[in-house]
Parts: structure tokens; sequence; C-alpha cells
């Protein structure tokens, strides 16, 4: 790790092993709380954090330490803190998705997934900043500040989960949450150096979460190390009646993870390693897959013809379902309101145009044009059309192979400020990760090298309600692969 | 593809409720024209016989009891972040002149 990095702290042990400690009474879940709002307000210049929910976090810590002095049964996450992003609905804090229009918001009820990791006593400690929205690739599109790499102060951390990925990385708690609707887990995993996992679509509840694009929008954690990822999935996984497009979980652990990769097929994404790839990432990537070879895994390369255009579709579906989610911010039942406006049209017009900032602008602009009358036969219906023949190819490499793997990125994090002026620069940075989600199958980034000590996400896909064999050839993979 | 004309901006504009600045419906007009070039790559993609997916999951009529769930939130506290308010009620601008 670069010394940027404040090294003045210990890392967390892994989760299971923070909780094991605080259930036995060994640690204490309030001096856990304090030590991540310590750090916290140590690495501010990082702008990873909107607020902290202190207060709240420390009532939370004691009760759970009075549970354990009496005796009482505490949860799997018992006093293990953790930072959730800001568009993710929560007590203690406002709730703003690091946009203007929700500035001030508080939530009346919690996030499912909120609930779940608290129900086993998990402590949410502060709210982490994003794209406002979750728009963007990089923090750069947030209404508040820019979240920096954590590794190179000059450089963004990713998007929009930038300030998840940061603050996992430095350790100002064991873990964070992301939300993936196009790669905003997997992309700041990558460029922080972290593992992030996105679930099968409708593995994690929605409900509680700022909606972004509804038929794209996962729930998924970034923590330091798979072993984590697959507790914290095994937590908060499984059908939510609050949520009518959640699914059933597995009724194994997700934390039981195989350890043998033979007979396991691995395909590499032929079109992920071409043209646009950056040759240093190139090489990571090489090594990675000769790291899963070496394991036992038999590799082979997969073509899937309609890939290059998945980013089109994307960026067609996305924009269409946020120009109609966005519609409800109004300027009436809450978030910004124009104190000034003529009537009700003025206020609602008012309200939208100064509370949105740029990015949500462009996005429900593109999302009225291609919804529009006229256009809509040649947008948005091919677009979903042509997302139905990724799915069939998909479920045709499927077939012959267990796991498609490539970059998670086509580079590694760029500078503040490099794409701002072009947003069709900024959009092509998620051209590896959209595909996922479009397909909706779970996927993950692993740290596998570095670039100069920039990291390098390896990402691995698997077939739907695979989570678990994702996970386990990720902690395979992470056992094995040579840094 | 067709150019996209200031007229659409101000049309788009209207259709989603936004007020735009001459600075912001040149930009759009710019992005939007480059974005939608971008998306043209799919005009030409051969999808006879395949039909569009809305949802991924494959879930149909997803139902539970029609019962009020508690959430133990009071009136008040679902009220406290509306803009402009008069007893219960959610006040807002009028709407004929």
């Amino acid at each position: 790790m670069n010394d940027s990095v404040p090294s003045t702290w210990d890392k967390w042990d892994n989760i299971s092993k923070i909780a094991s400690d605080v259930t036995k009474g060994d640690v204490k879940a309030i001096d856990l709380v304090n030590e991540s709002l310590r750090r916290i307000d140590l690495a501010t210049e990082y702008n990873s954090i909107i607020a902290t929910t202190a207060e709240r976090a420390k009532q939370r810590a004691v009760m759970i330490d009075d549970s354990i002095k009496a005796g009482e049964k505490v949860g799997r996450l018992a006093g293990v803190p953790f930072i959730a992003k800001d568009n993710y609905l929560t007590f203690g804090a406002e709730t703003t998705a690091a946009s203007n229009i929700l500035k001030g918001f508080s939530a009346p009820y919690q996030a499912t997934v909120i609930e779940r990791l608290e129900a086993e006593g998990a402590i949410c400690v502060a709210k982490a900043n994003l794209d406002a929205f979750a728009h963007g690739s990089s923090t750069e599109n947030s209404d508040f500040f820019t979240t920096l790499n954590p590794h190179d102060k000059t450089r963004v951390p990713g998007g929009s989960s930038g300030g998840s990925g940061t603050a996992t990385v430095l350790g100002l708690a064991p873990f964070a949450l992301g939300t993936d609707t196009g790669g905003s887990i997997r992309l700041p995993a990558s460029f922080c150096g972290a593992v992030g996992l996105k679930p099968t679509y409708g593995l994690t509840s929605r409900s509680g979460v700022v909606a972004m694009a509804s038929s794209l929008d996962c729930m998924g954690p970034i923590t330091t190390n798979v072993d984590d990822a697959a507790l914290i999935l095994d937590v908060i996984a499984g059908k939510d009646e609050l949520d009518s497009t959640t699914i059933m979980r597995d009724k194994q652990s997700y934390t039981q993870l195989d350890s043998d990769l033979s007979g396991k097929v691995i395909g590499v994404v032929k079109e992920y390693m071409g043209e646009g790839l950056d040759s240093a990432v190139k090489s990571v990537i090489i090594k990675a897959i000769n790291d899963l070879e070496a394991a036992g895994a038999t590799i082979k390369e997969v073509s899937l013809l309609s890939l290059p255009l998945a980013l089109a579709v994307y960026y067609i579906v996305c924009p269409a379902e946020i120009s109609s989610n966005l519609s409800r911010y109004d300027g009436q039942r809450y978030g910004f309101s124009y104190e000034d406006a003529k009537n009700l049209e003025d206020s609602y017009e008012s309200s939208r145009s100064i509370g949105f900032g740029a990015e949500a602008k462009r996005r429900i602009m593109i999302g009225t044009y291609v919804l529009s009358s006229g256009y809509y036969d040649a947008y948005y219906k091919k677009a979903q059309t042509v997302r139905t023949k990724l799915i069939n190819e998909f479920n045709t490499a499927f077939e012959s192979v267990d796991f498609l793997v490539g970059p998670t990125a086509p580079n590694v994090a760029f500078e503040i400020g490099k794409n701002n002026d072009d947003p069709l620069q900024m959009y092509l940075t998620d051209i590896m990760t959209v595909a996922a989600n479009l397909v909706g199958i779970p996927a993950m980034s692993i740290p596998a090298g570095d670039v100069d000590g920039l990291p390098v996400g390896l990402q691995i896909m698997a077939t739907s309600n695979n989570d678990r064999e994702l996970l386990s050839i990720a902690k395979i993979y992470e056992e094995v692969r040579s840094i | 593809m067709a150019k996209i004309t200031r007229d659409e901006i101000l049309k788009l504009a209207k259709l989603a409720q936004l007020k735009l600045s001459d600075q912001e419906i040149e930009k759009y007009q710019t992005e939007l024209q480059s974005i939608m070039e971008y998306a043209d790559i799919l005009t030409d993609v051969d999808v006879t016989g395949t039909k569009p997916t809305y949802q991924v999951t494959g879930l149909q009529n997803v139902t539970r009891p029609d019962v009020a769930m508690d959430y133990g939130v009071s009136r008040d506290e679902l009220l406290k972040n509306v803009p402009h308010r008069e007893a219960d009620y959610i006040k807002v601008k009028r709407m004929i002149e």
C-alpha cells in the first residue's frame, strides 16, 4: 500500500472474528465504534464520508455491550461498525444520496438491508459519499465533494460507491455498503483495491434504497476480503415483502465455500481483453488467469459477440428508468422546494432545476428522449431487445463454462477532472461492468495486483443464483494470487 | 442520426419539468447528440424473432396479503420532510391563476 494511506492504525480483523470477540466480551462494541469514528475524523481530507451517525451508533453499541453483559443472545455481526453509502435510508443522519435536492431529508424508515444488518448486531457509523443519485463512475458528480483515491489523492476512487471504496480501504470501518446499477460496487472496488460484490439481481432488497434504475439496481458490500463479503451477503440476502422483485436465497449459507477448482471451466471474455484495454492492466489480468489455471481450473477463451453493444443498451435503459424514478422529486412532499414559485408548475420546474445537478438533468433528458413518442421503438424497445440477445449469448456461454473472467475496468483510477468535460468518455469507464447488470448475473471485483501502485481488479461473473459458487472461486483466487 | 434541434431540447425539458438556461440548452443539445450517435450502433442489429427484456427474475404476479404493515411511524414523523405544511396537510402553490 502506498504511503498516502494513513498507516497509524491496525487493520480490522475479519468480521466474524470481530463479532466473536465482542460476543465473548473480549472487545467492547463501544470501543469499536469509537475507534471507527476516530479514524473517520482523522481521514476527513479524503472526503469519503458525508455524515456520521455517531450518537445513534454509540447508543446501539452500549445496548449491545449491555446485552452481552446480561448474558443475552447477540447476532452474528455483534458490534461490527459499518459505513452505508448515502443512498441507503438510515436513521441517525440525513439520507441525501449526495444530492442537493435531498439535502436535509430525514428517513422515516430504514432500508431492509440496514435492518437485516442491525438485527445481527452490526452498527452503522457513517454515510459514504457517492455520485449524486449514484450517477457516475468517479464521485465527481456528488453535489457536495469529490472523494479521493486512497492510493493517490490526485485520482478518483471510482464510482458511484467511491466513498464506500475509499472508506473500506482506509480502514475507517470493517466494511461498507455500496449499490451497483452498472458497476458502482465493482468499479470503486477495482480502483481502490477492495473486494466488491454485486449479487444476482433480486437477491438483495431494494426497499429503502434511493431508486436509480429499478431493473438493474443491486445492493452489496465492499470489503477487504472474500470471507467478509460472503458473511455480509448471508445476512442481507433473500426475499423481502417490501420489494416484490426479490428472489429466494440459497438454502445453504453463503459462507460455506467450496475450496476445489478442479473440473471448473473459466471463460476468458475475448471482447474484454482486446482493444481499449490498457496493456499494463492486461498483464495483471493475464497473471490472474494463470494463477486460476495453476489452481486447477480449465481456461478457455469465450466470445460474446453482442458485448460491444452492452454499453449503448445500458445508456438507453438506465436513463429511461432514471427519468421515471426521478420524477418523484417535485418539491412538494420532501426534498428541496423553491420558495418563490408563482404557481404549482413553476414550483415543480424550479425545484427540480435548482435541486438536480448537471448529471441528473443530463440523464433525465436522455431518458425522456428515448421514451418519448417517435423514439420509443427506435431506442428504448430496441435496446431492451438487444438486451435479450445479450442474455441469450451469456446463457449459451455458461453452457460450456462455469465462470467468466476479465478486467473490472479498462484502466486504473484516472486523475480527478480528466473526464469531466466529456460525459461519453466517462460512461466508457463502465464498459466492462454494465453487462452483468443487464443480464442480472452476480459479479465480483477482486484485487489482482497493481500498475505503479494503483490497484487492478479481476472481475469474475457466474450464472444467476450462483452467488455462493462465485464467492468460492473468488476465495480460491484470493488464496493463490501471486501479488 | 438526425440532428437534435434546440426545439426538441426545449420540448424534452418541458416533458421532464425542467427549466434550462440558454447555456444548459446548448450543452445538452451537443451532449445528447453525441450520446445518441453512440447509441446508433444498435440501429442495424438484427433482432428478428427476439422479444424485449423488461425484467430478469422471471417472477410473475407477486402478491402478499392486503394488510397494512405497521412501521411504528407516526403521522407527524411521516410529515416531517414536507417543505410546506399546514396542520396535517401538504400545502402546494395555486394551480389555476
